[in-house]
C-alpha cells in the first residue's frame, strides 16, 4: 500500500454531486458515493485514499466549497 | 482498512491543513445547480478579497440573473442593482467613496444585454472599479433562452434549431470589444473548468483589485462559464462542451494590459 501523503475531508449535506473533483483528481482518489445526502445528491467520497496526495485540485474546481485538504509535510 | 482510517485520522488534523473554505463565504448553501461557475467565482472572490484583506473597505454590486443572491453567501457589503445597471451603481458607490474596492459580478444577459449601454460608458469613461463578468452564452436563470453571446448553431429554448444567423446575428464579444476602449486598463478573459483554469482566473481576480488600488481605469475579468441546466448536459459534459465549442469563439488571454490611455492623445489641437 502506498504511504498517505494527504486527506480530503468532503462536507457531505453540502455536496452537490457534480462529479467535477471526481475529474480533476490525477490520482483517482475520489468518487460518487452510491448512498445519497439529504438533498438527494451523490456525495463524493475518497474512494482510494490510499492514493491521495493532497494536490488541492478537487478543493480548487469545487463550486460548493465543501471539500477541506489535509496534507503530511515533509515525511518521507 | 481500520490501519487505513487510523492513517487518514492522523492526517486530519488542524497542523496539517492545506486547503479550507474561506471565512468570507457564509454557511449558507448556495442555490446554484450542481456544477455551477458562479459557485467557483465566488469562492475565488472571496478568497482574493480575504488575501488581500480588503473585507471592510469592499463593495460589490449584484447583478439580476441566477447571481442575483450573490449578496447571501459572501460576507462583504453589498448592493442589488437593477437589471444591467450593476456597473452605472458601482460608478456612483465609488465616486462617493474612491477609497473603498467596488466590483460588480454580472452575467451575459446583465451584461451584455440589458446593460451594454451601462457597460461601455462605464469603461470607457475609465472608472476605477472591478467588473467580473460570467459568460455562458445564455439565460440561464429564466430557463435557457438566447443570450447575444449564444453561439452560432446553439440550442436554446428560444432557439430550438440552433442560432440562425439571419435571424439572431452573430455572438457578441463584447470583451474584445471592451478591451478596445481607452478607459479599460486591464482586459481579460479566463474559465474556471480545470484547477489550473481556477487559479489562472484567481491570479487575474487578484491582479484587476491591485489595478483598482492604482486608479488607472477599469479592470475587466470575463469569465467563459458552463450552465449545465440550460445547455441541458451533465456538469462534465459541460466543460468538454465549452472547451471544444466555447474556447473557439471566446479565446482565452489578457487582451489589454497596458492602463488607461494617456488623455493627450485625445486632447484637441487647436484651442
Amino acid at each position: 500500500m502506498a504511504k498517505v501523503r494527504g486527506a480530503v475531508v468532503v462536507d457531505n449535506d453540502v455536496c452537490k454531486g457534480c462529479n467535477l473533483c471526481v475529474v480533476a483528481c490525477p490520482t483517482q482518489v475520489l468518487a460518487l458515493n452510491r448512498n445519497v445526502n439529504n438533498k438527494g445528491y451523490h456525495y463524493s467520497y475518497m474512494e482510494n485514499p490510499e492514493n491521495c496526495n493532497g494536490c488541492t485540485n478537487c478543493s480548487a474546481v469545487c463550486p460548493d466549497s465543501c471539500i477541506t485538504v489535509y496534507r503530511v509535510k515533509a515525511e518521507a | 482498512m481500520s490501519v487505513l482510517t487510523d492513517r487518514i485520522n492522523e492526517i486530519i488534523k488542524p497542523e496539517n491543513l492545506v486547503y479550507a473554505k474561506s471565512p468570507l463565504l457564509n454557511d449558507d448553501l448556495m442555490h446554484y445547480c450542481p456544477g455551477c461557475s458562479h459557485g467557483v467565482v465566488h469562492r475565488l472572490i472571496a478568497e482574493v478579497i480575504e488575501e488581500m484583506g480588503i473585507q471592510e473597505q469592499t463593495i460589490g454590486v449584484s447583478p439580476v440573473g441566477c447571481a442575483v443572491f450573490a449578496y447571501n453567501y459572501i460576507d462583504i457589503d453589498w448592493q442589488e442593482a437593477a437589471h444591467g445597471r450593476a456597473p452605472a451603481v458601482a460608478t456612483g458607490i465609488k465616486r462617493v467613496m474612491p477609497e473603498k474596492y467596488v466590483f460588480s459580478y454580472q452575467g451575459d444577459g446583465d451584461l451584455a444585454a440589458i446593460g451594454t449601454a451601462e457597460t461601455f460608458h462605464a469603461v470607457n469613461r475609465g472608472e476605477n472599479i472591478v467588473m467580473i463578468f460570467i459568460n455562458n452564452a445564455i439565460y440561464g436563470m429564466t430557463g435557457g433562452q438566447m443570450a447575444p453571446t449564444t453561439l452560432v448553431g446553439q440550442i436554446t429554448s428560444t432557439t430550438p434549431h440552433g442560432r440562425d444567423v439571419d435571424l439572431n446575428g452573430y455572438p457578441l464579444r463584447i470583451t474584445e470589444l471592451l478591451a478596445q476602449l481607452p478607459g479599460a486598463a486591464y482586459v481579460t478573459r479566463q474559465s474556471v473548468q480545470t484547477p489550473g483554469a481556477v487559479r489562472k482566473t484567481k491570479k487575474a481576480i487578484r491582479k484587476a483589485f491591485e489595478i483598482q488600488a492604482k486608479k488607472i481605469g477599469t479592470a475587466f475579468v470575463e469569465v467563459v462559464s458552463t450552465c449545465s441546466s440550460g445547455w441541458k448536459l451533465s456538469p462534465v459534459d459541460s466543460n468538454k462542451w465549452m472547451e471544444e465549442n466555447m474556447f473557439p469563439q471566446y479565446p482565452l488571454g489578457d487582451l489589454k494590459d497596458t492602463g488607461r490611455a494617456d488623455a493627450e492623445l485625445y486632447r484637441i489641437k487647436a484651442k
